[in-house]
């Protein structure tokens, strides 16, 4: 507050609390682009089957090792630190932002494997097909994009995390700054876990 | 002076110990400042757009002008000012005093949503002046004409995001400190119920607003890539936008309105010196129309092509939303009852508020009816319907607020009798201008037209000049508050004898809230 020397405000509860809340919205924010889907593959089942045949399975199933892993990364570096390995520590949360990279890589290679085969939105190619194509890959896009975006910006916050850990700000006194990133890291895993048999499993 | 939150020695000088600022009555004033600041933008829009359309056939602009027009004075006055409008100025500086608290849960996450709510101002403003100009879609942006105008429509509803983003941080903010940092023997049954209101309002802007966000980005990524999820011709379906978009959109308006109701709530007590009636009954309903309200957007759209089962469930619904709105009346009334009444100005514009709710909340009934909808869609009804449940409701409401507040966050009186004949101006104003538009609407006048039939000449004449009678009044109101800020009388830490904590510490405030933090042992409205 301003200007007023007092010990400062610490809420466990409630800073997880927050953190909850702010997930809460986040189901909600992805929550809209799971109504379309389902809305659309309502609609169109038989197109959106055909359609995930493009899907590279192995790709998309070692991206979900790859998530799975990285969350167990990150819960094993929220441990350490409550238990005071901080080196431990540190070494997970940089596994983690390392295979949250390399998932990030593997979408970089899906992605432009698709757009050289014509499956991009607006592309001739797939104006050319039927209605349920499109849609699908479109959601495809949409949905994997703004899941990859939440990838990169989580990926951020476990870096900036790191610091705080190796400055001794996040310690096994204070550890509340990482278990929120943790929760997000996880948030951002299930949102995975549903995106994985709903565009590469329904064929 | 004595030591306040405004003469203490902040981390950074001057301006900076403002926009860097965590207080959380420095952060409510930037954004009292920054929302009445586009509440007069908006209120200049609209006088143009009254201008307009004093008589049939006479024209100031042309008519891309005036839907850039009437496109802005609603993304202004909804996003810009009535939905932060209340929670973010009133409840940022009260609510934290009300529970008892020193500031709110997380300090530093509310100066980010005000830097938010500001940069998102700038985009959209920015968008009336570069690419294709200012948008010209209306402010509910509806596909396909939002995909294919060449208006800077991508600029403004990026800057809408941003500012919804503000919001969902706030929601958050709020019900956090609400359940965490309630001051020592507070209850939640000895909870205010103006904090009761901003809880429920709360919950709105947290899960509402993620709705809008995503909708806006599909709109964006629609116009840049044209993936399709909109355009039949590639399998979307725009009414999918319509329920995208209003699935938030019809929360929002409880957004609005119930900081409002919670207003009035606390002044009426203080002002018949007498205990709330229906307490429980009123924190219930509170929380009622905040779930309700987000079971019944479908009646934006009882003319888009929907099921008639579809129609007949959410127009059922929509009677219900209005239940707990009439309880809350009735407990209002209630409450005045025998009650030893001062009518200074806070009160008045609290009646002033009851009364034009009132009549804007029955005319939404007349909406929500499936057959006498279908005459009333698209005309002057509805926008007569809305400006007396936002304007004359939530604005009045907050108008209110800020009489009866203005001297805990300033420490002067505002002075009485300028604020009764800016009522006086403001009330006979706002009803000619309105409600000429249910008239008109009734007759069939279409709205977001910027022309009309001969027919409707005489209505729509009185309406404008209920236009200027209006802001006549705006400008008393904000003079006299304004003028009273710099000049006025000195109040005292407690010049209505609240109850509420808020009363109960200096006017202005120690920048610590509470020289120690309180210890509650009875209800809000006690006056014994």
């Amino acid at each position: 507050m301003a200007g007023i020397a007092h010990t400062e405000h610490r809420d466990y509860t409630g800073a997880k609390l927050g953190m909850w809340l702010f997930l809460f919205t986040e189901i909600l924010l992805f929550g809209g682009m799971f109504l379309l889907y389902s809305i659309y593959r309502t609609v169109h089942t038989q197109d959106f089957h055909e359609a995930a045949k493009e899907m590279n399975l192995v790709l998309g199933a070692v991206n979900t090792a790859i998530l799975l892993t990285s969350s167990m990364t990150m819960a094993l570096s929220i441990s350490a630190v409550k238990q005071g390995f901080k080196i431990r520590s540190l070494l997970y949360q940089a596994a983690t932002i390392i295979l949250g990279l390399a998932f990030l890589g593997n979408k970089f290679f899906e992605w432009r494997d698709h757009i050289q085969h014509g499956y991009y939105p607006n592309s001739p190619e797939l104006l050319a097909m039927s209605h349920g194509k499109i849609l699908y890959f479109g959601l495809y896009y949409v949905m994997t994009g703004i899941h990859g975006l939440h990838v990169l910006i989580g990926a951020g916050i476990i870096c900036f995390t790191f610091i705080l850990t190796l400055r001794g700000v996040v310690s096994g006194a204070d550890f509340i700054k990482l278990e929120n990133t943790g929760l997000f890291w996880h948030l951002v895993d299930i949102i995975w876990i549903y995106l994985f048999p709903l565009f590469y499993l329904i064929t | 002076m004595e030591p306040n939150f405004y003469n203490v020695k902040t981390k950074y000088p001057g301006i900076f110990g403002w926009i860097f600022t965590t207080d959380h009555k420095r952060i409510g004033l930037l954004y009292l400042i920054s929302t009445l600041g586009f509440f007069f933008a908006g209120v200049c829009l609209g006088l143009t757009m009254r201008l307009e359309l004093i008589r049939s056939g006479m024209h100031f602009f042309s008519a891309q002008t005036y839907n850039s027009i009437f496109t802005l004075h609603g993304v202004i006055m909804i996003f810009l000012f009535i939905i932060p409008g209340i929670p973010s100025s009133l409840g940022n500086f009260i609510m934290p005093l009300q529970l008892g608290a020193r500031d709110v849960a997380f300090p530093k996450i509310n100066i980010l949503s005000w830097w938010l709510f500001i940069t998102g101002g700038a985009l959209a403003v920015t968008s009336l002046f570069t690419g294709g100009g200012p948008p010209d879609t209306g402010w509910t942006f509806y596909v396909p004409y939002s995909v294919r105008t060449g208006t800077n429509v991508s600029l403004a509803v990026f800057g809408v995001f941003l500012i919804g983003l503000s919001s969902t941080l706030t929601g958050m903010n709020f019900l956090t400190t609400i359940h965490r940092l309630r001051a020592p023997g507070m209850t939640w049954k000895r909870m205010p119920l103006f904090t009761w209101a901003i809880y429920a309002t709360s919950w709105v802007q947290l899960l509402a607003t993620p709705v809008i966000a995503i909708t806006l980005l599909l709109l964006i990524l629609e116009r840049f890539f044209g993936i399709g999820f909109f355009d039949p011709a590639k399998g979307g379906d725009p009414i999918l936008f319509e329920h995208l978009f209003w699935i938030y959109s019809h929360p929002a308006v409880y957004i609005m309105i119930l900081p409002a109701m919670g207003v009035v709530t606390d002044i009426i007590p203080v002002f018949a010196r007498k205990n709330i009636f229906g307490y429980t009954a009123i924190a219930a309903s509170s929380l009622a129309i905040a779930f309700v309200g987000y079971l019944v957007w479908g009646h934006h759209m009882f003319t888009s092509g929907m099921s008639d089962t579809a129609r007949v469930i959410f127009s059922f619904l929509t009677f219900l939303v209005a239940v707990p709105s009439g309880i809350k009346v009735f407990n209002w009334i209630a409450s005045l009852y025998k009650g030893s009444i001062t009518m200074a100005a806070p009160l008045l514009y609290t009646l002033g508020f009851i009364f034009l709710f009132s009549i804007g909340g029955l005319t939404g009934l007349v909406q929500g009816a499936l057959a006498t909808n279908v005459h009333v869609h698209g005309t002057y009804f509805i926008v007569a319907h809305f400006h007396y449940v936002m304007f004359g409701g939530a604005a009045m409401g907050f108008f209110a607020g800020l009489h009866y507040w203005f001297p805990k966050m300033f420490g002067k009186m505002y002075e009485e009798h300028l604020a009764r004949l800016a009522w006086v101006f403001l009330f006979v104003g706002f009803n000619m201008l309105y409600f000429s538009m249910f008239v008109l609407g009734w007759e069939g006048m279409p709205r977001r037209y910027y022309d009309y039939l001969p027919k409707f000449n005489a209505p729509n004449l009185v309406s404008t000049i209920g236009s200027w009678i209006l802001a006549a009044g705006l400008f008393i109101m904000f003079y006299n508050l304004i003028h009273s800020l710099i000049a006025g009388e000195t109040s005292g830490d407690n010049p209505w004898g609240g109850a509420t904590l808020e009363w109960q510490t200096s006017s202005p405030p120690p920048a610590e809230n509470f020289k120690e933090v309180p210890v509650v042992t009875k209800g809000p409205y006690s006056y014994e």
